[in-house]
C-alpha cells in the first residue's frame, strides 16, 4: 500500500487536492446563494402557499378565536355565480301587469333570495344584472356582485391596456428610431412619466379629469371652441374605467416605447438593405422584415403589460376608491379591501387565490398563442 | 464643404409634419408634469381657477413658494424623505449584494442542488408580488424581530418591514446570471488558477466588469421602491415610518389645500426627474436591456 502510494504520489496529492477543492467550491456555493435562498422561501414561496391554505380558513389578521378550516366556502361566497328566470306577474285574464313606470312587472327577487325554502340554493344572493327574453326576464345572481364586478372590469383593463399601451408603445419606437435631428430629446420626454409615480400621475390626472374645471374639459372645450359639453369623467360610471385605462397608457407608454426600441434596432441593417433592394413598400418592410424580426420583443412586451394591468391597483386607490357605482373596482383593489381594511385575511388570501389563477391561465394561454411554429 | 443633396419639396415638408408630430406627442407627455410645477406655486383660489383656462400652464398671477412653505408646516415632509430614501437605498444596496452573489455563485460554482434552485428561482417569475401580498401580511405580523425593545412579534410599522421582503428579486437574480454567463471564462479561471477562493473571485474579478448590470438592477429597483404604493399603505399605520407616496395622505385629512398638495407632489417628484435626466442614457438603457433577450 506505501508503495503504490509512493508511486502515485502526484496524482493523489491533485486528486486529494480537488477533492478539497470542490468541496470548498460547493460550500461557498452554498453560502452565497443562501441569503438569496432564505429570502424567497420566507418572503414568496412561503406566503404563495400560505394564500392556497389560509383561503380554506376563516383566518383575520388578529383574532381571539382560534383558526379553522372551513372548506370552500370562500370560494363559494366569492364565485357562486346563479341565474333565475321569472315570469311577468299576471293579473286574472292571463296579461302581464305593469308597473307604474308602465315597465312589465316581475316578483320581487327579495321573495326568492331571502329565506325562502324552495330555493335555499338562492339564499342572500344578489342581483349582478338581467336579460329579457321575449317576456320573461333572466336574473344573473351572485354571491359577491361586487367581486364579480370587479374581476370583470380587471379583464376589461387588461384587454384595452395590452393591445393600447403595447401598440402606442412600437408606434412611439417607430416614430423615434428615425434617423432625425435631436431625436433622444423626444425618446427622453416620452419615456419621463415612466419615472413619474403612478401615485402623483393619478393626483395630477384627477384634475385633468374634474368635471367642472378640469384640463380635459377645457382643451375640449377651446378645440371645439365652446361647443364641447363638459364631462365629469370619473364621476361618470361609463366614463370613469376608459379615464383610468387612458392615463395608465399615458403613464406606461414610454416604458415599452424603449423596450420596442431596442428590439427595433437589434434587426440587423442589412435585411433592410436586403428589403429595399427587392424594392419592398414601407409597409412591405414592416411585415416581412420588422415584424418577424420583433417576435421576442412583442412576447416580451406583451407578457409584462398583463402582468402589470391584472395588478391595477394605485389608480383605483387614489382617484375612484372603485366608484362611482362600482365602475372601477378592480380584483386586486378588492384583495386589500378585505385583507387589510377588513382584516380579513382569508378572504383576501381567497381573491389572491383568484387572481394568481387568473394570471397564470392568461399567460399559459398567451404562450401557447405565441409559441415557436416552424 | 461637399454640397449636401438637395432634399425635394415634398421631403421637407414630410420632415416638417414628424417634426409637428413629435413635437405634439412631447406636449402630451409634459403636461401634466409642467402643470404640476406651476400650480405648486399659486394659491389655491387662483390655481383652481386657472384650470379652467390655458393659464394653468403659466406662472403667471400671484406666483410664490407660499405653498412650499405651508406644507412644510402642515407635514413632517423631512421625515417622508428621510423614510422613503433609507429604504430605497438600503434596499437597492443590500438587494445588489444578495442577489448578484447569488447569481455568482449559481453561474461558477460547481454545488450539488444548484439546478433544481435554479429552476425554482426562475419559476417563481411567474407570482407577482400582488398575489402574495396578503398572506405576507399576516406572517410580517407574526415574525418575531430583536430591536431595541428586546424581542418582540410582529414587524408592523418599522423599516426592516419595507426593506427585507424586498431585497431578493428572481428577476434582478436572473439578470446578474444572464450577465455572468456572458462573461469570458478565463477571467474565472485565471482568478482560480492563482488560487483566489470564490469570495475573491467575485469583489476582485467578477464585481468590477459588472458596471453595466448593476446599474441596470440598481435603476430598475430604485423606480420599484420610491414608487411603491400598496404595500406601505399596509404596514404602517404610524406616519413615523411612513416614506413620501403614503405620506401623502396626510394631505387628505381636514381641509384640502390643493396647493400644499401640488407642492408636496412637485418635492417628491422633481429630485427623481432630476436624477433621471441627468442619467437618462443609463434608465433608458437599462430598461431596454431588459427585453433584447426576454
Amino acid at each position: 500500500m506505501s508503495t503504490r502510494q509512493a508511486t502515485s504520489a502526484i496524482a493523489t496529492h491533485t486528486r486529494h487536492h480537488s477533492a478539497t477543492f470542490e468541496r470548498q467550491e460547493a460550500l461557498a456555493g452554498w453560502l452565497m446563494a443562501a441569503p438569496a435562498i432564505v429570502l424567497i422561501l420566507l418572503f414568496l414561496l412561503i406566503p404563495f402557499v400560505l394564500a392556497f391554505l389560509l383561503a380554506f380558513t376563516n383566518q383575520r389578521l388578529i383574532s381571539p378565536n382560534p383558526t379553522e378550516w372551513v372548506g370552500a366556502r370562500n370560494f363559494e361566497s366569492l364565485l357562486t355565480v346563479r341565474t333565475l328566470t321569472l315570469e311577468p306577474l299576471r293579473d286574472d285574464a292571463g296579461q302581464a301587469t305593469l308597473d307604474e313606470d308602465g315597465n312589465v312587472a316581475y316578483p320581487r327577487l327579495r321573495e326568492y333570495t331571502r329565506n325562502n325554502p324552495d330555493y335555499p340554493e338562492l339564499d342572500g344572493m344578489q342581483e349582478w344584472f338581467s336579460v329579457y327574453s321575449g317576456e320573461s326576464r333572466t336574473f344573473v345572481l351572485a354571491s359577491d356582485v361586487v367581486f364579480m364586478k370587479a374581476l370583470v372590469n380587471t379583464i376589461l383593463f387588461v384587454i384595452v391596456i395590452v393591445p393600447g399601451q403595447g401598440g402606442l408603445a412600437l408606434i412611439l419606437a417607430l416614430l423615434i428610431n428615425q434617423k432625425l435631428r435631436g431625436i433622444n430629446v423626444f425618446r427622453t420626454i416620452y419615456f419621463m412619466p415612466v419615472v413619474v409615480s403612478m401615485v402623483v400621475v393619478a393626483l395630477l390626472w384627477r384634475f385633468i379629469y374634474d368635471g367642472r374645471n378640469g384640463l380635459l374639459n377645457t382643451l375640449l372645450g377651446f378645440v371645439t371652441l365652446g361647443s364641447f359639453q363638459p364631462v365629469d369623467w370619473l364621476g361618470d360610471p361609463a366614463t370613469a374605467m376608459p379615464s383610468l385605462m387612458a392615463m395608465s397608457i399615458w403613464q406606461g407608454v414610454g416604458f415599452h416605447m424603449v423596450i420596442w426600441l431596442a428590439g427595433l434596432q437589434n434587426i440587423p441593417a442589412s435585411l433592410y438593405e436586403a428589403a429595399s433592394v427587392e424594392g419592398a413598400s414601407r409597409w412591405q418592410q414592416f411585415r416581412f422584415v420588422t415584424w418577424p424580426g420583433l417576435r421576442n420583443t412583442m412576447v416580451f412586451v406583451l407578457v409584462v403589460i398583463t402582468m402589470q394591468a391584472f395588478s391595477l391597483f394605485t389608480q383605483v386607490h387614489v382617484m375612484t376608491r372603485g366608484g362611482p357605482l362600482d365602475a372601477t373596482q378592480s380584483v386586486m383593489y378588492q384583495a386589500v379591501q378585505r385583507g387589510y381594511d377588513k382584516q380579513d385575511i382569508s378572504g383576501g388570501s381567497t381573491i389572491s387565490v383568484v387572481f394568481f389563477m387568473l394570471v397564470l391561465l392568461v399567460s399559459m394561454v398567451q404562450r401557447y398563442l405565441t409559441r415557436e411554429r416552424d | 464643404m461637399i454640397a449636401q443633396p438637395v432634399k425635394t419639396r415634398g421631403a421637407q415638408w414630410y420632415e416638417v409634419g414628424q417634426y409637428a408630430l413629435l413635437v405634439l406627442l412631447a406636449f402630451v407627455f409634459v403636461f401634466p408634469i409642467v402643470f404640476m410645477v406651476v400650480s405648486s406655486l399659486k394659491p389655491d383660489l387662483q390655481l383652481l381657477r386657472d384650470t379652467g383656462s390655458l393659464n394653468a400652464f403659466l406662472p403667471i398671477g400671484d406666483i410664490s413658494l407660499n405653498n412650499y412653505a405651508a406644507a412644510f408646516d402642515r407635514a413632517p415632509i423631512p421625515l417622508f424623505i428621510f423614510n422613503s430614501v433609507f429604504v430605497t437605498t438600503t434596499t437597492v444596496l443590500l438587494g445588489l449584494v444578495v442577489n448578484s452573489l447569488a447569481a455568482f455563485s449559481f453561474a461558477f460554482l460547481r454545488w450539488r442542488g444548484k439546478k433544481l434552485v435554479l429552476s425554482v428561482i426562475i419559476a417563481s417569475f411567474i407570482i407577482p408580488f400582488d398575489a402574495i401580498a396578503v398572506p405576507l401580511l399576516l406572517l410580517v405580523n407574526r415574525l418575531p424581530w430583536i430591536g431595541a425593545d428586546g424581542l418582540v412579534t410582529g414587524w408592523l410599522n418599522s423599516y426592516h418591514v419595507q426593506i427585507i421582503p424586498f431585497l431578493v428579486s428572481s428577476f434582478q437574480i436572473f439578470l446578474f446570471y444572464q450577465f455572468f454567463r456572458d462573461l469570458p471564462f478565463e477571467l474565472i479561471e485565471a482568478a482560480r488558477i492563482d488560487g483566489a477562493s470564490a469570495f475573491q473571485t467575485y469583489i476582485r474579478v467578477i464585481m468590477p466588469v459588472s458596471g453595466p448590470v448593476l446599474a441596470t438592477a440598481a435603476i430598475l429597483r430604485f423606480l420599484d421602491m420610491w414608487n411603491q404604493y400598496m404595500w406601505p399603505l399596509m404596514v404602517t399605520q404610524s406616519e413615523q415610518y411612513r416614506p413620501v407616496m403614503v405620506g401623502l395622505q396626510y394631505f387628505f385629512q381636514l381641509d384640502i389645500a390643493w396647493g400644499e398638495i401640488m407642492a408636496y407632489l412637485s418635492l417628491i417628484t422633481i429630485p427623481v426627474l432630476i436624477l433621471y435626466l441627468s442619467l437618462q442614457r443609463a434608465f433608458i438603457t437599462s430598461i431596454a436591456s431588459t427585453g433584447i433577450k426576454g
